[in-house]
């Protein structure tokens, strides 16, 4: 079971999530500092790593629209949360899933900050209301991606298998 | 069954007789783009070869493009070094289509693409930046993807694992009004779909007002379909498109376009009639937070924005300039005006356009992203409001989280400059 330590709105776009002015640094292990930079309180909460790993972001409809940058999805993954969302914008999702950030797509979910979730395999149950949902699930043309830890290490298999 | 253009592009990059919606398939990639965020993408590249003992190799460098654009010249050592990095490489591999940091060939990706006929008809084409959707106007299927599957891309020379998206038929049809053209039509559609309106679906664009409309305002509206959430937006190739590579591009080889079916199936149809169109405002902070200018008019503005790979072209620029020429830039407002591209720079140059705009007290910056996202330049103060033909207008956009962005086309923007608020062109 985890936390869910913030619940966000509709529409929550990468630079919300990890401001364009810090694009200029893209390795994976130095994104994390600059996560929901703008939310200056909760950034530092992340910082200080004031949440244990597995924690709970909670969006609404269309997290993580706008700009493709994949920090937005390695800035999360440093801090080890996962996302629940009503829904996620298509380049989010597949960087997430590339990058083997936890990401739940489940449209009917409620929750607020500081209830407690539990993540099954097709639900979301939130222990603090006692309300279930149901999870979308993902097309199963990601789950090779997913098994295989990640797209990196998947083009790697898929590489070596041609030579 | 018949076929949308997107399928009969998937099909045939995949090697399938035919292929539907929700079909997962592996296309061939015609041309991948990155900018500056090909530093991520060479780390993540490198990553694929680690432990397999075979030297990492590009599939094919010649379908690679590489573009500066996001900041440029850079605005730190931290983007000089990645640029330096980038271009190591870029020789190393053998990439011939690179874009550096110059006044003669340089640019935004989403112009140059168009602009050296290195996008086609039919073409499949991947860019690490998620206005690639622009590319569409060329008949192309166009879209963005992330860092890592680019490095996946440079590495099999296949996008894996797409899903055929849906389609929804947008038919355009009338008449512009004066003063109104295909940016208030693209932001009229997204207030109309909302910003994820169309998520995971393509924006195929039909009609007579759209085979009537140039190149330059297909870029537009295929630019900013990304902002109703599609996946791409795309202009079925047509004799517009043929001139357009033909004449400006200077593309001699054969330019095939692809077609839909007449029997394709669509997941919906929007119509529109523009001949009654208003010029549209997106207002802070979403992009489908749409009204028509009049609603807004009045509104103070510190700082008016001309530019971008949506509204940068000589056609924007020109008409900017029609509406300055004699007049002056309002005392409290400034302007900055940042062409798409050198060659269009240049253009503007020829014409007397950049003469014209300056005099009118605008200044005009050298082509690049500039301030459409504000880290490089024409950042906001505190609290400030701008105006902006660019695409985006999210909170922190324009780097500042209290500045307030709203976007338009150029007339409203020109306009909006002599007064120093919000304007409607059509009573200036
Ligand atoms: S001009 Fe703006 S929207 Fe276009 S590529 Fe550059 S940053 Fe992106």
């Amino acid at each position: 079971m985890s936390k869910v330590i913030i619940a966000l709105g509709n529409d929550i776009s990468t630079d919300d999530i990890y401001p364009g002015r810090f694009m200029a640094t893209v390795l994976p292990s130095e994104t994390p500092q600059f996560a929901f930079f703008d939310r200056t309180e909760f950034n530092a909460q992340l910082k200080a790593k004031a949440f244990p790993p597995g924690s709970i972001i909670v969006g609404g409809e269309n997290f993580g629209c706008g700009s493709s940058r994949e920090q937005a999805c390695s800035t999360l993954k440093g801090h080890e949360v996962a996302v629940v969302a009503r829904s996620i914008s298509r380049i989010f999702l597949q960087n997430s899933i590339n990058l083997g950030l936890q990401v739940v797509i489940c449209p009917g979910i409620e929750a607020s900050e500081g209830d407690e979730l539990e993540i099954t395999a097709d639900q979301v149950i939130n222990r603090t209301t006692g309300q279930r949902f149901e999870q979308m699930k993902l097309p199963a043309a990601r789950k090779g991606i997913m098994d295989a830890g990640g797209l990196i290490p998947y083009t790697r298999a898929r590489l070596m298998a041609r030579t | 069954m018949g076929m949308t253009v997107v399928e009969k592009i998937l099909a045939r990059a995949a090697g399938l007789p035919s292929v539907k919606v929700g079909d997962v398939v592996e296309p061939k990639v015609d041309l991948a783009m990155s900018h500056e965020n090909a530093a991520l993408v060479i780390n993540q590249f490198l990553e694929v070869f680690q432990g397999t003992g075979l030297a990492p190799k590009i599939w094919d460098p010649s379908r690679i493009a590489i573009i500066f654009d996001h900041r440029v010249p850079a605005e730190s050592p931290k983007t000089a070094t990645n640029q330096k990095k980038i271009r190591g490489f870029v020789a190393e591999h053998g990439i011939t289509k690179f874009h550096d940091v110059r006044g003669d060939v340089g640019g935004i990706c989403h112009q140059i693409l168009p602009e050296y006929g290195y996008v086609r008809p039919g073409y499949v084409v991947v860019g690490t930046d998620s206005h690639t959707t622009s590319h569409g106007a060329l008949g192309a299927f166009s879209f963005g993807i992330g860092a890592t599957e680019m490095a996946s891309v440079w590495s099999l020379g296949i996008a894996v694992n797409i899903e055929v998206p849906a389609t929804i038929k947008v038919v355009v049809k009338g008449e512009f009004p004066p003063m109104v053209g295909p940016k208030d039509l693209i932001l009229h559609l997204i207030g109309k779909l909302t910003a994820q309106g169309a998520n995971y679906k393509v924006l195929e664009f039909h009609g007579e007002t759209i085979r009537k409309m140039s190149t330059s305002g297909r870029l537009a509206i295929c630019n900013m379909s990304v902002e109703a959430g599609a996946t791409s937006g795309i202009v079925p190739g047509d004799a517009e498109t043929l001139r357009y590579l033909r004449e400006e591009a200077g593309v001699t080889d054969p330019i095939p376009c692809v077609t839909p079916d007449p029997e394709a199936t669509y997941i919906q149809t929007v119509e529109i009639d523009v001949s009654t169109l208003a010029p549209q405002v997106a207002c802070p902070h979403m992009v489908d937070h749409v009204k028509s200018v009049d609603q807004v008019a009045g509104t103070k503005v510190q700082q008016i924005v001309i530019g971008s790979c949506t509204n940068g072209r000589l056609d924007d620029l020109e008409a900017a300039a029609d509406i300055l020429r004699g007049k002056k830039v309002a005392e409290g407002t400034r302007m900055l005006v940042f062409p798409a591209s050198s060659k269009i720079f240049a253009k503007a140059l020829d014409k007397g356009i950049v003469h014209d705009l300056m005099k009118a007290g605008a200044v005009v910056m050298n082509s690049g992203c500039g301030p459409c996202l504000g880290v490089h330049e024409g950042a906001l103060g505190d609290h400030e409001v701008a105006l902006s033909t660019t695409n985006r207008n999210f909170k922190g956009r324009m780097g500042n989280p209290t500045g307030e962005v709203y976007l338009c086309s150029p007339v409203v923007a020109a306009a909006s400059a002599i007064t120093g608020v919000i304007t409607d062109p059509r009573k200036g």
